[in-house]
């Protein structure tokens, strides 16, 4: 036991000074001086309750992607298989309950409308998935049904893609070192440290800008749009803004419009009449060509512009505009216009995204956590020390050393592993620190009593390192469970305290244990004592 | 040097003796606790029941006005606001519920925070936004089943590690002293009505671990003593190996004790509720190792025998070595 040969304490010694210099650049950096930047400099990262900055959990609603992909595949079946050669006629097409469905007028076309739609129903890999199911009821009757599979990886691919937006839209506010994540099936985690107005993100993440161009089917009337009644193929749209339009809403085309989905710029302007501000949006060339094809073929009557759902304004079209670019009023705010701007340009979201949860903290605030949280573990550490010491005299020297080492190691292992400092962290760091002794006195006490027995020395000490060994693993199994459930059902700041835990439980046995058996085998060996004060 | 001694050398306490009154204390302030926590009701904060906690710091007065600002955010017509004052006058928390329809309309309570705030601010320039956590009703339901999940995991996991080392008596034990130690601790929150978030189950956690800790030397003592002594009657053993222990329960104890009240003293106030808790547990866990723990294994009547089939050849070399006192490696 008490047997170090040098390679071992080499070893040992190499073990602890590596995590110890791991540890310097954490502790320059809160002692404010410089390090140096050519050497590696990894750092305890601070969470976002003491560096202050905003965390957001953004949720989408899963059943709107299906939504969509029923009304997109109902486009779809339109377009192809009225483009068939001879091409095929269908009754109304309605995609109610989970799935689209839909007359062929003509029965002897039924085959030659499944062939068609075939193609339809795999996925876009080349898993060759099947996406939807397709089946013919009474002779006539297509219903196309998605499949799980089919539904799963569309959410996937959604929430893929709202990920990136969201990405897109805080690079486009010039903050610094998001963190976006995926969590879950249908949610996202951003977190921003050091924002001063986090209002200003949230409304921008919770902005989906979908932007459609619509035709206003002008053979509704004002009382039946006021009763929400719309005629066949066309809907209700509310005003975004009903003051300034006279009206709470207006019925437009399902469809026939087009998405604003391929721009290629949207910029903050202003109106050159009357000074408003705009938005000024320009598309790319496929998406320009639809919008000349639609303003030509439609002059003079008015379209809609519908942003999430709600129409911004609905002006006559004069002209054809064939320069791929457009001008979109709505009573807008330079703030609210700019926020359009940014949404725009960097693409719509597939989902609405809620906020259901956020935490934000001022920076004043976590920088005072700092400050107490140092202080509380420096006058926790002196005053723990001074008890070891009197205590336990020449092993509460060794104890008080380990300590040392044990606190710097915790720093280095967390630098070097990349793991992020909280609040409850710094408590868990002050907590472990008075846990961390429990080894020691667990052995000293051991020794004391093998003394009191009787026995020389050296076989006092050997029996209490042995003695005591089965204690210290038990009770540290058991706190690392405890830590380890704490890490898997906890949030963000509970992570990490339960990631201070689990590293200083593993260190501390390694310090008080191991090195100090370590130290007190040199002592023996040199001073062959032949009595201990303890 | 004298060096200091809280516990003489060889303490012969019969802690074991008042088994039965300490136990009887215990069981009532247990069922003191869960009446508490049924009828008074737990402070549950915005992790758990959603809502909204917004903490403010008035940098220019010495005290927040509180009356002022429960009358202001009362107007605003989204109920009676809890208003806490946290560390110094001049910082307070403000607690809102979540508006009704929020459950449906997730903007609903992005709205109140907005006017909250903004109402705040343009009232008293002095106000500091310190910080806002803002929870809905589905996360807040999530947290709080993942919260509950994680501390009956830890107690049985730490159980069933506590059956493998040892016996299946003192796995019983350790549960059953963890039940008490987290028990009483409920009962402290809601007897004071401190706030029960997300931090406060992990400071559960943390105190299981520990008061588990203390436990295990007891339990570790015993098991060694039952092997050594195998006539001596079981309470005089468990009086024995707590005895044996004592010391260094009282050591580590206080250790734990003195950075904690560091911490409580000078430590953020944010964490006071998180470290009150665990200071609380060690007390209590202390005890429970000795009162809760021990006395259960006379009662499922552990023996001698108990460990008999687990000493292996091994082992009995082992304490054959070490009750002769064997040669030592030098």
């Amino acid at each position: 036991m008490l047997d170090f040969p040098r390679w071992k304490q080499i070893w040992l010694w190499a073990l602890t000074l590596a995590c110890c210099l791991a540890a310097l650049p954490s502790i320059f950096a809160v002692a404010g001086a410089h390090w140096p930047a050519a050497l590696p400099a990894p750092k305890v990262n601070l969470g976002l309750d003491l560096a202050g900055g905003s965390h957001i959990l953004l949720e989408a609603d899963p059943s709107q992607v299906t939504r969509l992909r029923l009304d997109s595949m109902e486009e779809s079946v339109r377009a192809r298989l009225k483009l068939a050669q001879p091409s095929i006629r269908v009754g109304d097409i309605s995609s109610k309950d989970g799935s689209v469905s839909f007359m062929i007028e003509d029965p002897a076309q039924v085959d030659a409308a499944r062939d068609q739609l075939q193609s339809l129903t795999t996925g876009a890999g080349l898993t060759g998935q099947r996406d939807w199911d397709l089946k013919v009821i009474d002779g006539t009757r297509i219903v196309m049904t998605p499949t799980n599979a089919g539904i799963d990886q569309a959410v996937t691919q959604a929430m893929d893609t709202a990920t990136e937006v969201v990405r897109k839209r805080i690079d486009a506010l010039g903050t610094r070192e998001p963190t976006i994540i995926r969590q879950g099936d249908d949610r996202i985690v951003v977190q921003v440290p050091g924002l001063k107005d986090p209002q200003a993100l949230k409304n921008l993440l919770g902005q989906t800008a979908k932007l459609e161009f619509k035709l206003v089917d002008l053979t509704a009337s004002p009382a039946d749009i006021a009763q929400g009644i719309a005629p066949p193929g066309s809907e209700i749209v509310p005003y975004a803004d009903p003051a300034r339009n006279g009206a709470a809403a207006i019925a437009v085309k399902r469809l026939g419009g087009i998405k604003g989905d391929s721009l290629t710029n949207a910029q903050q302007s202003n109106d050159q009449r009357n000074n408003e501000p705009i938005v000024s949006i320009t598309f790319d060339q496929q998406g320009g060509a639809k919008f000349a094809k639609l303003t030509t073929e439609n002059v003079n009557k008015p379209f809609a512009i519908i942003l999430d759902g709600k129409v911004l304004s609905a002006p006559n079209i004069n002209e054809p505009i064939l320069g791929g670019s457009a001008q979109i009023q709505g009573s807008f705010t330079s703030d609210s216009a700019n926020q359009l701007a940014i949404a725009l340009r960097s693409g719509a979201l597939p989902v609405d995204l809620k906020v259901v949860e956020e935490r934000t903290v001022g920076p004043d605030l976590g920088a005072d956590s700092i400050k107490k949280g140092m202080i509380a573990m420096m006058i926790g550490t002196i005053a723990l020390m001074a008890f070891m010491l009197v205590t336990y005299g020449r092993f509460g020297v060794y104890t008080c050393s380990a300590l040392i080492l044990n606190t710097l190691m915790i720093l280095g292992v967390m630098a070097v592993a990349n793991t992020t400092l909280t609040l409850p962290g710094i408590a868990g760091f002050v907590l472990t620190i008075g846990a961390a002794v429990d080894a020691n006195v667990l052995i000293n006490e051991r020794i004391r009593e093998e003394r009191a027995r009787g026995r020389r020395v050296v076989q006092a000490v050997e029996v209490g390192y042995k003695e005591a060994r089965s204690a210290i693993f038990d009770g540290n199994i058991t706190n690392i469970i405890a830590a380890v459930l704490m890490f898997m059902f906890g949030s963000g700041p509970i992570k990490g305290f339960a990631v201070v835990l689990i590293i200083g439980i593993a260190t501390s046995v390694f310090t008080a244990v191991t090195l100090t058996r370590m130290w007190v085998a040199g002592w023996l060996r040199r001073a062959r004592p032949t009595d201990l004060s303890l | 040097m004298k060096l200091l001694k809280l516990v003489p050398d060889s303490t012969n306490i019969r802690f074991l003796r008042w088994r039965v009154p300490f136990y009887t204390i215990s069981l009532l302030l247990m069922a003191a606790s869960l009446t508490l926590v049924f009828t008074r009701g737990l402070n549950l904060g915005v992790d758990f029941v959603g809502g909204q906690m917004i903490r403010v710091t008035f940098v220019n007065s010495a005290a927040a006005p509180v009356a002022e600002l429960r009358k202001e955010v009362a107007a605003l017509g989204y109920g009676e606001p809890t208003i806490q004052q946290f560390g110094k006058p001049n910082e307070i928390s403000i607690r809102m519920h979540l508006p009704e329809g929020a459950e449906k309309d997730a903007t609903l309570s992005e709205t109140m925070s907005r006017r909250v705030v903004g109402d705040i601010q343009a009232k008293h320039p002095g106000a500091r936004l310190d910080g806002v956590d803002s929870v809905s009703g589905k996360v807040s339901g999530e947290l709080f089943k993942t919260g509950m999940q994680a501390l009956i995991y830890a107690m049985i996991a730490i159980s069933i590690y506590i059956w493998i080392r040892f016996e299946w008596q003192f796995g019983v034990g350790a549960l059953f002293s963890l039940i008490h130690d987290v028990t009483l601790t409920l009962g402290l929150f809601a007897l004071t009505q401190m706030e029960f978030d997300l931090n406060i189950v992990a400071a559960i956690l943390t105190l299981i671990g520990y008061s588990l800790n203390d436990t295990i030397v007891v339990y570790d003592r015993i098991r060694e003593n039952l092997k050594k002594y195998r006539r001596m009657p079981m309470p005089e053993l468990l009086d024995l190996s707590v005895n044996e222990t004592l010391s260094r329960t009282i050591v580590t104890s206080l250790s734990v004790l003195i950075t904690l009240f560091a911490l409580l003293l000078f430590g953020p106030n944010v964490i006071f509720g998180f470290t009150a808790a665990i200071t609380f547990g060690i007390f209590v866990g202390t005890y429970s190792s000795i009162y809760m723990a021990a006395p259960i294994l006379i009662w499922l009547k552990v023996n001698a025998t108990s460990f008999v089939p687990t000493e292996t050849e091994t082992d009995r070399q082992e304490r054959l070595a070490r009750e002769g006192v064997g040669t030592i490696r030098r």
